[in-house]
């Protein structure tokens, strides 16, 4: 049985492209068929995260309108073969697609991949709308700040007018420090405010960006935290009951260590 | 300055009363209580009050709170003087 998933937030910048590649990765090196759809139109990344910018030859709006074959227009991700990104324009704009045409898409996709990622721009307008036509799944992602997670109630509330009943929760960028000290909300607390089901809580982690830098994504990486987490969600989404994880806290000892260089991270 | 103090002399962190006023702006926002919406409902409850006693209209507030798991209509109404019943 495959399935349709969009990963959305409302608001920019929380980790929507980089938690589908994460989840894209994670779920290919886990053996199954994976096609990520870039529907940022304009403002298209996810091929940047996932190291592919330069084998792009056609794109979503090629595909739509009709001018090559879906097939074609897939670029295969260089380590896992069964990954493959449609990613979309960057010169068109967002009103390029319509819910209409993610629909059909989705569903010649549903019959050869196992799982179908699509990465939704931010907002609430045309863009969102059309991302989530044809999705069974909805993965909003949040952070830990008053800003992403009104935005992410808002999504829920668009998502439940549309219709998409099914919803999960990530919340990134999480601190463990300032969790501990009380000045950043915890999963417990985001999940009280917005009572939808978490599947993963990701902390912040250098290792994101260092492995975005290098296009590849941190969820293979055992030394990073994110990388970990990342995986965590992956085995959630297989059906996998995995307990959520302690972050690891930076003691004095660690920091000495640093300072001196004699750790690795 | 006065602010510095409180935020010292506060035990509340930041954490909490950020979950504090997301769980207050969600229930406006969920339940589209549009500032315009509080101002009509403030305006009748004045109109009603006003028939049977002199109330402070500045100082009075009226606010949607998150109890528990409810939602509670919360005012504060000072009450100048007792109008005479007929």
């Amino acid at each position: 049985m495959s399935e349709v998933i969009v990963i959305t937030s409302g608001k920019g910048g929380v980790g929507k492209s980089t938690t589908t590649a994460n989840l894209g990765v994670g779920l290919a090196m886990r053996g199954k068929k994976v096609v990520l759809i870039d529907t940022d139109t304009g403002l298209r990344n996810l091929d940047l995260l996932l190291g592919l910018e330069n084998r792009i030859m056609y794109d979503l709006i090629d595909v739509v309108e009709g001018r090559v074959e879906i097939k074609k227009a897939l670029v295969r991700h260089k380590k896992y073969e069964n990954l493959q990104l449609l990613p979309t324009s960057q010169v068109k704009d967002k009103s390029a697609v319509n819910p209409a045409d993610l629909m059909v898409l989705c569903d010649e996709l549903r019959k050869e991949y196992d799982f179908v990622l699509i990465d939704c721009p931010a907002g609430i307008e045309q863009g969102f709308q059309t991302a989530i036509a044809g999705a069974d799944t909805a993965i909003v992602v949040t952070m830990p700040e008053v800003s992403a997670v009104r935005d992410a109630d808002k999504i829920i509330g668009e998502l439940g007018r549309s219709e998409k009943d099914n919803i999960k929760l990530i919340i990134n960028r999480i601190r463990p420090a300032m969790v501990d000290s009380g000045e950043m909300m915890d999963m417990d607390d985001i999940n009280d405010i917005l009572a939808i089901k978490c599947i993963g809580q990701v902390p912040d982690d250098i290792k994101v960006v260092t492995s975005a830098n290098r296009g590849e994504p941190v969820v293979g990486d055992s030394d990073s935290q994110a990388g970990k987490a990342y995986e965590n969600i992956v085995g959630r989404l297989l059906g996998e009951d995995i307990p959520f994880m302690e972050f690891e806290k930076e003691g004095f000892f660690k920091k000495l260590m640093k300072a001196f260089k004699f750790s690795k991270d | 300055m006065l602010d510095s103090l409180k935020r010292i002399f506060s035990h509340e962190s930041s954490g909490k009363v950020a979950k504090k006023r997301l769980q207050m702006v969600l229930i406006q926002d969920r339940a589209s209580v549009s500032p315009e919406v509080m101002e009509k409902l403030r305006d009748d409850i004045i109109q009603v009050i006003s028939k049977y006693m002199i109330i402070d209209k500045t100082d009075m507030e009226i606010s949607l709170e998150n109890v528990d798991d409810s939602v509670a209509l919360v005012a504060n109404i000072p009450v100048h003087t007792m109008r005479h019943q007929k």
